[in-house]
């Protein structure tokens, strides 16, 4: 049994210990509080609109969200009409029609949200060879997650420390790999408005566009964590209930 | 294959059961072969691993099949269509994170049932087809896992397919057609994606006859155990129903708990980041690291500067398993009665951990030294050590019969450890 115990620790070690040393690319960014982690975690609605209105006034002006439609939103509390709401004020392409045309149209709730920009070419002619990635999944490709995120929002240095030269048209940030950024500063406080009377520090507006952003490449997280309970709760007494079972048919082997 | 005195269960006088049985004696197979298959009485939980190794192929195979049917293997769609499994597919997310998960899973599992052969010297006469066709089936999984991790079409995806298929163009001559064929044309692309999905719904299937295979050959001789000692009668054996098929129920239920866990609360923690983020042929990650199960195997390819060097190395450190029965001089199977072994056995173990570490790693410094030292301590494990060890080594007193050190010897003991063989 000990060999077991010990067989099982290290080959588990072994798993866990090489994720995070696949980690070691750039700096780790330093773990905020977030109300979705842990066994109960659960995103809070209002943190979430908030979010997405700092990625709409903002962020949207460059990156892409090609993952999410609009009738996502529902997912963060908003209402099947504040949802057609905000699809109408996109015009997409859409057709062939019957004269075999392409048209614009106002977006609809199944429509993905609109991309700045119509290709990676475009994008990258628009932001000086820089591409801005697509914010789908930013908080499951880059390491840190939603960290990642808020400690590079609020990593900017106005001054480079001493002895870093910055290339042409590029920012000093402490948490982009190579710490040369072609983003400018995104945020500054008061950038947005929130209709909620919350005060918009740059602070602020980073962490709500992380939780955004944290439930944009999770969005089942709240699901998965309330099944995940049950299965758990579930899974422990069955193992009890055969541990006894175990016991009992084994009483009378000595072994 | 039943050689041991069988009296039918009880349900085999059904009546019905007569009648499909005399036609197709598959009841006659499962009594004789899962119900009162005799197994040594002392089978630690180690003895777990070879059936949660077939449960997870189970598992894979049928969470699997629902990812295909939503699947689209093309370099255009297939990571927006593994993105709309996640997001829109009833329950994708956990179907997904199960296959994704369960991959590593399976990997640990028969990570643990290789070692626990090897410290218990399964693989020995008469075991050494048993333990080829092991080594087989986990060729195979290597193959399958990493032709599945290419399909999401994610940078790791994309860029570890390059590097791995080109390890053959190390070879003179052919080398260069090999990749050509295994692309279907001149890098890794949408025909490499279609034929890579074709063979992972495949390969599994392979997997699974060859695991009849294994599990015929299992039969033959029965469970190796931890004394490594062969049964002397009845009194070292019991019927796998009910005592087996319990102990494994309860290994199950614990292996699913911690399963359970990395599916709902920690799905990506195996995982690497960069494979959420699209293929792209243009840009390359800053560095290409395997799954964490290949990380060994890994190290020992960049262990030494010469490509070809490396790639024979590398299909080297599985192909000395298959000559393992016999590089192993040793006529004691359990390192519980080897000493100097289990010392060895240790540290190879360790051996194995530092060649993860190191396939980690960037190639360069103290992880390459790391790396290239461990790579010679695996060769020397296997051509040096475990031959010498049969030579020099002084194995401690073996008992009598597996029932000895429980029972105690005499007629008395004999006649107690009988009963369990006819109870059930």
């Amino acid at each position: 049994m000990r060999t077991a115990k010990l067989l099982i620790a290290s080959v588990l070690a072994f798993g866990l210990g090489l994720g995070a040393a696949s980690a070691a690319e750039a700096p780790k960014p330093p773990a905020q509080k977030w109300a979705h982690t842990g066994f109960f975690g659960t995103f809070d609605r209002a943190e979430l609109q908030r979010g997405f209105q700092v990625y709409k006034e903002v962020c949207a002006a460059c990156h892409a969200m090609h993952q999410i439609r609009y009738r996502n939103l529902a997912g963060i509390g908003l209402s099947e009409a504040e949802i057609a709401a905000i699809a109408k004020e996109y015009e997409v392409t859409d057709g062939p029609n019957d004269e075999g045309e392409m048209f614009q149209r106002p977006a609809r709730a199944s429509d993905r949200f609109k991309s700045p920009f119509p290709n990676q070419q475009a994008a990258r002619a628009a932001n000086g060879g820089a591409y801005p990635p697509d914010l789908s999944l930013i908080a499951k490709n880059r390491v840190g997650g939603e960290n990642y995120v808020y400690a590079l929002l609020t990593g900017y240095k106005e001054t480079p420390p001493a002895g870093v030269t910055l290339m042409d048209g590029m920012y000093y940030n402490d948490w982009f790999a190579g710490h040369q950024i072609g983003m400018a500063p995104p945020l500054s406080d008061d950038r947005v408005t929130y209709a909620d009377g919350t005060k918009a520090t740059l602070a602020q507006q980073a962490r709500d566009v992380s939780v955004f952003l944290a439930w944009a490449a999770s969005p089942h997280l709240e699901a998965r964590n309330s099944l995940g309970v049950k299965v758990m709760i579930f899974l422990i007494i069955l193992a009890g209930l055969l541990y006894a079972t175990k016991r009992k048919v084994w009483r009378d082997i000595k072994h | 294959m039943a050689k041991y005195d069988y009296v039918p269960s009880p349900f085999m006088a059904n009546s019905i059961v007569k009648w499909v049985d005399h036609r197709l004696p598959i009841f006659t197979l499962i009594d004789e072969q899962l119900v009162k298959y005799p197994a040594p009485r002392n089978l630690n939980y180690l003895w777990n691993f070879g059936s949660l190794a077939g449960i997870m192929l189970v598992v894979m195979i049928l969470s699997g099949i629902f990812l295909a049917m939503n699947y689209n293997p093309s370099t255009a769609g297939a990571f927006d269509s593994v993105e709309r499994i996640m997001r829109d597919v009833n329950y994708g997310w956990l179907i997904r994170y199960i296959h994704m998960n369960g991959a590593s899973m399976f990997f640990i599992v028969v990570y643990i049932h290789i070692l626990r052969g090897l410290y218990y010297g399964s693989y020995k006469y008469p075991r050494e087809i048993l333990w080829w066709l092991g080594i087989v089936i986990f060729l195979l999984m290597m193959a399958t896992a990493f032709m599945g991790y290419v399909l999401p079409w994610g940078q790791m995806s994309f860029w570890g397919a390059t590097v791995i298929t080109n390890l053959f163009s190390a070879f003179p001559i052919v080398g260069e057609h090999i990749v050509l064929w295994l692309w279907g044309g001149f890098s890794v692309d949408n025909p490499t994606l279609n034929r890579f999905f074709a063979l992972h719904y495949l390969m599994p299937f392979v997997i699974a006859g060859v695991v009849l295979l294994h599990l015929w050959a299992l039969h033959v001789h029965g469970s190796n155990n931890p004394l490594g000692i062969d049964a002397k009668g009845p009194q070292d054996k019991i019927p796998f129903h009910p005592y087996y098929t319990v102990k494994d129920a309860f290994g199950l239920a614990v292996f699913f708990i911690i399963f359970a866990y990395f599916v709902f609360f920690s799905p990506y923690t195996l995982g690497h980041p960069d494979n959420w983020i699209e293929a792209n042929p243009l840009v390359t990650p800053p560095h290409i690291v395997p799954e964490w199960y290949f990380l060994p195997f890994y190290a020992v390819l960049r262990a030494v500067p010469d490509k070809l060097g490396g790639v024979l190395l590398m299909f080297g450190s599985i192909a000395i398993l298959f000559l393992l029965p016999w590089l192993d001089t040793s006529r004691v199977r359990s390192a519980r009665f080897r000493p100097a072994y289990r010392v060895f056995f240790w540290l190879f173990v360790i051996c194995c951990l530092a060649l993860g570490w190191a396939g980690a790693m960037p190639a360069e410094g103290v992880p390459l030294l790391v790396g290239q030292v461990a790579t010679v301590w695996y060769f020397l494990h296997f051509l040096v050590f475990l031959p010498l060890l049969g030579w020099f080594e002084r194995p401690l007193p073996l008992p009598a019969s597996i029932a000895e050190p429980v029972l105690g010897g005499g007629k008395a003991g004999m006649v107690a450890a009988t009963k369990p063989m006819e109870k059930a």
